[in-house]
């Protein structure tokens, strides 16, 4: 290897990516080391919606300076990205869910996100596939759909022409005190260390506590203007909290390919990538009940996916709480193709000694070490 | 929302080509219940099919004949595309079947393998067997200038079939060698029923030109198939026609049995002599466990259904014909290997995958079958890689990866019918 790189990134998912473009950018010396290739991880599996959330005001920070900086490339990015501004419709079903849709659009709009509450006829004649009568529902039309695994060779692409070099097929053994040990005993050194291991971060940090959260996600064949909006239900937040329970939710995306993705599910504990009939099936029957229309469409491929998830639901980014040499990014459970960009910024701001757009306070990894201690 | 169908058989035969058929009449015969589930209309597989109406005495007409005779409940235009825990899901018209059964014998049977080169995409030209089940529900092709193109047998039972139906083959390109044809031929005279199949063939194809050492390099044509330029000892040449019918080897139907959990061996589906898979109770007969024609999917399918009903005896007193049989698996794998020239037609701007409009050239990039599916969406179209994927496997040497629901596109509704169990399986 010729110069010794400043900074060596392990992963090539889209968070790892992401970083690679910015600090190339910044005019440091970039490695990315994947064991697998770009987007083997979480990144292949997703969804890829661009989706502000308020769960939390940590969480609205992220994912709202996210999007805006989505929108800032989506000049650049090219077709096979499929970037789409299709916005999000939040489906309300009853008056608590309606309940909702009032607050999130008080939320939003505080905060200067453009939303907009349609009554039961205005959801009608936005996505006439529904099912009627719905109580209403928020339209969040800032919101944006990408292909993940696409987006992700686009910021590599983009590192690549900025000197960074990307290597895969190449498992990393361990990370710490300025060196890099790859699993063939090559040793690298670097000035700084990224953990951007996805699910498998804590296992090269320790100290870090990302546990996988399996989806299933159906893809049918092309139905071009069958639906406008990424649609979710308001429902999915009562059962996306849950911490334990397995869950299914109404989530359907368009995508610019006429195709039409279904979600969503949320199991913990199962490690198994096969695919589980029964919540399938659930799953399934759930977005029957909002969109009727969908059982009949030509299902062509079913498949899931990990989401690494934290407790508190916020990625991790920022130095490992055992070795400040290494930073980590990883933890981004169903949003890490949204809020990768701004975990990019937020690591070159820490790295550079730069202040950050938005407080990375509450996403630094040491806040696992004191809520260990609180328990 | 569509109907939900249960079914329970106790032996489930999947695939009503020869070797189903042969399969579920043996198991018959103790008297079990059986379930012979395919997906077209009719039974017969790939050779068979549409031959309700050929002579009365051929040997197609005597198998159909004792099926249709028999108790062998036939679940016809029905197509598996799940199994999981003892249970099969299928697909029909109007609704969704599950279906249960004691044993389950596997005759998914092959497909052909397309291989790109300019013009490969062009209307009217097709696969080989492709143009013969076209033929055979309904395209008029009298009078039409065919060229048949690609490698092995196939190759002749489709010219003589064309021809009989009063097309004008102008030739036969096979890319193999003179000297491997020759002792090709020399090594089938010795096969039972094989000589005289040959002869069959020499007559029916008399005056035809049989080239060897021949293949197409590009098709030509406005809107459809206009000429095909084919390399020719060395020598490149140009016929007009108007159908290019190729046969580039046969690829198993493995993806059931794998997705029953069924071990493969060099590609083929693993089987002991009873054809019973890695998977207990679950066997495999036909083309799924070597490429070996009729015969050979016949008796194996006979083993199988003898074997999943317990008579052992029954079975093993067939092993001697299937050896016979089997050496044809051999003779075949010698004669028509895929020269290596056959990798570089693809030009780089050839499609490779037709779904998704994949050219050769993207698909270089990568490395291996997942990382280009990913990046480029080759084999993400409705053929799920059905297509793209072997040709992609013999270009590019990519191991080809998991099977997943569902096996081929099904109604989301049927999707949510999948059998399933209350018990998680981690
Ligand atoms: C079903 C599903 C739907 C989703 N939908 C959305 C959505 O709509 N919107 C959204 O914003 N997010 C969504 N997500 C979440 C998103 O996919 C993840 O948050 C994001 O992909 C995480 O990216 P990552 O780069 O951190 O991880 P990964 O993509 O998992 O990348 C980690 C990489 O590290 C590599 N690696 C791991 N260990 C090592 C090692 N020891 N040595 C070398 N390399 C290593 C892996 O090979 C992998 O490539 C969804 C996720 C799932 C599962
Ligand atoms: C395209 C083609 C053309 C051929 N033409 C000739 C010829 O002209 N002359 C000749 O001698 N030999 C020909 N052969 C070879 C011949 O088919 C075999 O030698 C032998 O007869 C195979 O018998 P089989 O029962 O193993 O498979 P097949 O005859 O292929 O039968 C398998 C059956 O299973 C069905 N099936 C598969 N998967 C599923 C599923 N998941 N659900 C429901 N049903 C399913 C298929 O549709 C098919 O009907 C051809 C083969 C192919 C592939």
């Amino acid at each position: 290897m010729n110069k010794p790189s400043e900074v060596v990134i392990v992963g090539a998912g889209i968070v790892g990516a992401a970083c690679a473009f910015e600090l190339a950018a910044e005019g440091l010396r970039v490695l990315v080391i994947d064991e697998g290739f770009p987007s083997t991880g979480a990144t292949g599996a997703a969804m890829g919606h661009i989706v502000v959330m308020d769960d939390s005001e940590a969480q609205f920070a992220i994912t709202r300076y996210s999007q805006i900086l989505w929108d800032d490339l989506c000049d650049q990015l090219p077709a096979a990205v499929e970037f789409d501004p299709c916005g999000t419709l939040w489906v309300a079903a009853d008056e608590e869910e309606m309940a909702e849709v009032r607050r999130k659009f008080d939320y939003y709009r505080e905060r200067g996100v453009n939303a907009e509450i349609l009554d039961s006829q205005q959801v009608r004649d936005a996505e006439p596939r529904l099912r009627a009568p719905l109580t209403g529902a928020l339209r969040v039309p800032g919101d944006s759909v990408v292909y993940p695994p696409c987006a992700t060779g686009f910021l590599l692409q983009k590192a690549r022409e900025l000197g960074a070099r990307i290597i895969h097929g190449r498992p990393v053994a361990a990370i710490g005190a300025g060196t890099v040990r790859l699993a063939d005993g090559t040793v690298l050194a670097a000035a700084f260390i990224i953990n951007a291991a996805g699910q498998s971060a804590p296992q090269l940090s320790r100290g870090i506590s990302i546990k996988p959260r399996k989806g299933h996600l159906v893809i049918t064949d092309r139905y071009p203007n069958f639906l406008r909006h990424q649609v979710v239900e308001l429902g999915y937040l009562k059962s996306a909290h849950s911490l334990t329970a397995d869950s299914v939710a109404f989530n359907v995306q368009p995508r610019k390919t006429g195709q039409i993705l279904i979600g969503s599910s949320r199991q913990y504990g199962a490690q198994n990538s096969t695919v589980d009939e029964s919540i399938l099936a659930r799953m399934l029957q759930r977005a029957f009940e909002y969109m009727p229309d969908l059982n009949s469409l030509s299902a062509i491929r079913v498949w899931t996916g990990f989401r690494p998830a934290t407790p508190d639901k916020l990625p991790l980014i920022g130095p490992s709480p055992e070795d400040p040499s290494v930073l980590v990014a990883a933890g981004h459970e169903g949003l890490g193709i949204t809020t990768s960009l701004a975990t990019a910024k937020l690591i070159c701001a820490q790295i550079l000694g730069q202040r950050p757009a938005i407080p990375v306070q509450p996403y630094l990894p040491s806040r696992q070490m004191t809520a260990e201690a609180h328990v | 929302m569509d109907s939900v169908k249960h079914l329970r058989f106790d032996v489930a035969v999947v695939g009503a080509g020869p070797a189903g058929i042969a399969a579920a009449l043996a198991a018959a015969d103790s008297g079990k219940t059986v379930g012979l589930i395919d997906d077209n209309p009719a039974a017969g597989g790939q050779i068979w099919r549409g031959a309700q109406n050929v002579q009365r005495h051929s040997v197609s007409a005597v198998w159909l004949e004792r099926l249709n005779k028999s108790a062998i409940q036939l679940v016809r235009g029905a197509r598996v595309f799940h199994a999981a825990d003892g249970e099969l899901a299928a697909e029909s018209d109007d609704s969704a079947i599950q279906i249960s059964y004691g044993k389950l014998i596997l005759a998914t049977g092959a497909r052909e393998l397309y291989l790109p080169f300019p013009g490969w995409t062009l209307p009217n030209v097709m696969g080989a067997g492709g143009l013969q089940a076209l033929v055979k529900s309904g395209l008029d092709i009298a009078g039409k200038r065919i060229v048949v193109a690609g490698t092995g047998p196939l190759l002749l039972a489709v010219a003589a079939y064309a021809r009989k139906c009063g097309a004008k083959v102008v030739g036969i390109c096979e890319q193999t060698t003179r000297p491997r044809m020759a002792r090709f031929g020399m090594k089938m005279m010795l096969v039972p029923g094989k000589a005289a199949e040959a002869l069959h063939f020499a007559y029916e194809l008399r005056g035809i030109p049989h080239w060897t050492d021949c293949w197409p390099v590009a098709a030509f044509g406005n809107r459809r198939l206009e000429s095909v330029r084919i390399s020719r000892q060395g020598q490149t040449s140009e016929i007009e026609c108007d159908y290019l019918a190729c046969g580039f080897h046969l690829i198993p139907n493995v993806e059931l049995p794998r997705m029953c959990g069924c071990q493969l061996k060099n590609g083929f589906v693993d089987v002991n002599e009873y054809q019973q898979t890695s998977v207990a109770g679950t066997y495999c007969a036909g083309e799924p466990t070597g490429i070996g024609g009729l015969e050979l999917a016949l008796v194996e399918g006979e083993i199988a259904g003898y074997a999943a009903t317990n008579w052992e005896d029954r079975a093993k007193h067939l092993f001697p014909k299937r050896a016979r049989y089997q050496t044809v698996v051999r003779i075949l794998k010698a004669a028509f290997p895929l020269r290596p020239e056959l990798k570089n037609l693809a030009r780089p701007d050839t499609l490779v995958c037709r779904c998704e409009d994949v050219s050769h050239e993207r698909l270089c990039e990568y490395t291996s079958w997942r990382a280009a599916k990913l990046h480029t969406r080759c084999g993400m179209g409705p053929c799920q890689g059905r297509v793209c994927a072997p040709a992609a496997e013999f270009l590019f040497g990519w191991q080809i990866d998991s099977v997943r629901p569902p096996l081929y596109p099904v109604r989301c509704s049927s999707l949510a019918a999948i059998p399933s169990h209350s018990v998680p399986r981690n």
